[in-house]
């Protein structure tokens, strides 16, 4: 896999961060060129992968979607199959691994929808490592059993008061306790986003996917997929199934939350209506206002409310490698009820983005072409937000 | 000669280290701001850093966030704080630094919003979320125009120290403690040896400011002692804004600049 010395991505990516923050993120840099192609870590964490996360996980050829959509074959790449429920183990396996290999007796991480912070606290249980983790304040609210979970798992969780109490806030103060506690503490970031090396290291761990489904693919069809969709927030299930797939035929789409519309303040989509700035140590696409104030996002899936996004995926929508699509709040609960009722998968709010492509892309295609879907997650997490989203506009 | 070089060099005749002052524009207000400069300038400050709202102000501490969420609550632009800075400007000749985040100066375009901060009366930047390794584009656009201040930390190694001094003018701001703005750690010994260290490499090439924590007279004293060219005081001056009411601020903080600025003078 290709890695960029410098962190940058084209003109995205790079290291924009406080200063007290460069030795640690050199130490980090060092460490991971170090362990990533050892062959006893790779043991381990392969180890894990397998015995522990349940990897590899199926690839389903959704039989029934695909005949109601009445195109093309979509497989599902079941990484909702995972222990903690979601494709975050990937990331967390490998990065909590990575820390205990530099000594580091403490992790700190930040999460969105509480899928981060859960499968962070697995990964640090499982390997003896105290782990700290924080969440904006609205969304200890929204998922509060995710709170639990962490807790029950001896992980101390720091609701974030501060800005506007989000994932985007979380990330804020993880940032800060990094620079205060720098010398002992490992911040794993969930996301493939963050100054450099994150985006890459994330990227690497999550392309175990995309590994898989060319496998899988060529198992079954012999062939590599024609399409290929992920949802995107700050990308890193995304990445990690495209980021193998960059060099072959296949066209590749992320699909980003377009909340109540593009044309309304109340979306999350920063690739299809952003512009470019600097958040979170990164150079990438933005949600901002005209003065370059980060923006407050929307989206019915707290995973995917974040003003910014991975800058690799930034790179891939300017070289226009990647296509980036949005699907509303409406869309998704449509599609979230579509694989539920026809395959007796409940998919995680965040991942119906992804179907409800799929579903739109089917239609319109062959019955002899092929379409994998990242499902990054189960949804049980969101049955309630559903159901009250029900309640509310489908009267009668 | 830049309004910064200028005041470090008159400084040194009269055998003075500097003090600085941090504002936040527009918290709790406008007008409020320029009462607190006026008794910033009649305590005998020596130059004022300017803070410019950022919505994710991630190297700040709970005192100076909540005044960035104040002052953009309360509509502060980036046009306002110019006609702000003019109006600074008109009564004062002190030094002007903006202490902002990256993306404010990156969306408006560097070379676009250097020109007008200088136009308006600015002296010099402050990001600290810029670094070093990023800064080609930024240093362009303040070559011949502003000072470009960076900021160096107690784990900063030499070789990094050398490459930041070169690309830094006005003045070198060590940060005095491993956290954000505004935490009260003490004096640490680290800190103290990391001013030795840093004078040592800059061989008094650039002045050294101190900040992050430094709140009271004593912290002044301890870092000036250590070497320190010039010690940087916030969070402290935006305690007293929210603690007083606004016919007693000038005064109030005029006096209490006093007695942070006294710490500065060798007897």
């Amino acid at each position: 896999m290709k890695y960029p010395k410098d962190g940058k991505f084209g003109e995205f990516g790079g290291k924009y961060i406080p200063e007290t923050l460069v030795p640690a993120t050199e130490e980090l840099e060092k460490n991971y060129l170090k362990f990533k192609d050892d062959k006893d870590f790779k043991k381990e964490l392969d180890y894990y992968l397998k015995q522990y996360a349940g990897r590899p996980t199926p690839l389903y050829y959704a039989k029934n979607l695909s005949e109601i959509c009445g195109g093309a074959k979509i497989y599902l790449k079941r990484e909702d199959l995972l222990h903690g429920g979601a494709h975050k183990i990937n990331n967390t396996l490998g990065q909590a691994l990575l820390a205990k290999k530099m000594n580091k007796k403490r992790i700190i991480a930040e999460t969105g929808a509480g899928q981060h912070g859960v499968a962070t606290a697995m990964a640090c249980a499982v390997l003896g490592i105290k782990s700290e983790i924080y969440m904006g304040y609205k969304d200890t609210i929204r998922q509060k059993q995710n709170v639990y979970r962490m807790n029950m798992l001896g992980a101390k969780v720091h609701p974030v008061k501060s800005g506007s109490k989000t994932l985007k806030d979380a990330i804020n103060e993880a940032i800060r306790d990094w620079i205060t506690n720098v010398e002992n503490t490992y911040y794993l970031l969930g996301s493939a986003v963050g100054p450099h090396p994150y985006p890459v290291m994330v990227r690497d761990f999550q392309s175990v996917i995309g590994k898989e489904i060319k496998v899988q693919m060529k198992k079954i069809t012999n062939k590599i997929p024609d399409i290929v969709i992920a949802c995107v927030g700050g990308g890193s299930n995304a990445i990690g199934t495209f980021y193998p797939l960059v060099d072959t035929s296949a066209e590749i789409i992320g699909v980003e939350a377009a909340g109540k519309g593009l044309k309304t303040k109340y979306h999350s989509a920063t690739l299809s209506a952003g512009s470019k700035g600097v958040l979170h140590g990164m150079m990438t696409y933005l949600l901002q206002n005209d003065e370059g104030q980060i923006a407050e996002t929307h989206s019915i899936s707290a995973g995917l409310d974040y003003p910014g996004v991975g800058p690799e995926h930034s790179f891939f929508k300017d070289i226009k490698r990647i296509k980036y699509h949005s699907a509303t709040d409406a869309e998704v609960i449509d599609a979230f009820m579509m694989l539920t009722k026809t395959e007796g998968i409940i998919p995680a709010l965040e991942s119906a983005h992804a179907i409800a492509e799929a579903i739109k892309i089917a239609q319109k295609s062959k019955k002899s072409e092929s379409i994998v879907v990242t499902l990054s997650g189960r949804g049980d997490k969101d049955v309630e937000e559903v159901q009250k989203y029900l309640n509310k506009h489908v009267k009668n | 000669m830049s309004r910064i070089k200028q005041k470090f060099a008159e400084l040194a005749a009269k055998k003075q280290k500097a003090l600085i002052a941090y504002m936040m524009v527009g918290h709790p207000n406008q007008n409020t701001t320029i009462t607190a400069i006026r008794g910033l300038v009649r305590g005998g400050a020596d130059i004022i850093e300017l803070g410019f709202p950022f919505s994710d102000p991630l190297a700040d501490g709970p005192i100076i966030q909540n005044a960035s969420t104040v002052s953009l609550e309360n509509g502060t632009t980036i046009n306002q704080f110019f006609s702000i800075v003019k109006k600074i400007r008109k009564e004062t000749e002190i030094p002007l630094v903006l202490m902002t985040y990256t993306n404010i100066l990156f969306h408006r375009g560097y070379a676009k919003f250097i020109s007008e901060a200088k136009n308006a009366g600015i002296d010099g930047f402050i990001l600290p979320d810029m670094s070093i390794d990023e800064s080609k584009q930024y240093l362009e656009s303040a070559k011949n125009m502003t000072d470009t201040i960076f900021l160096i930390s107690p784990n900063t190694t030499k070789k990094r120290i050398e490459k930041i001094a070169k690309s830094s003018s006005g003045f070198l701001y060590l940060v005095a403690v491993y956290g954000t703005t505004g935490v009260k750690t003490g004096v640490q010994n680290y800190t103290l040896k990391a001013i030795k260290n840093l004078k040592n490499i800059t061989k008094g090439k650039i002045p050294i400011g101190v900040g992050f924590g430094v709140s009271t007279p004593n912290d002044v004293k301890k870092y000036i002692d250590a070497g320190a060219d010039a010690v940087i005081v916030g969070s402290a001056f935006l305690k007293i804004i929210q603690s007083t009411p606004k016919n007693k601020l000038e005064s109030r903080i005029a006096s209490f600049t006093k007695s942070l600025k006294i710490k500065t003078i060798k007897k």
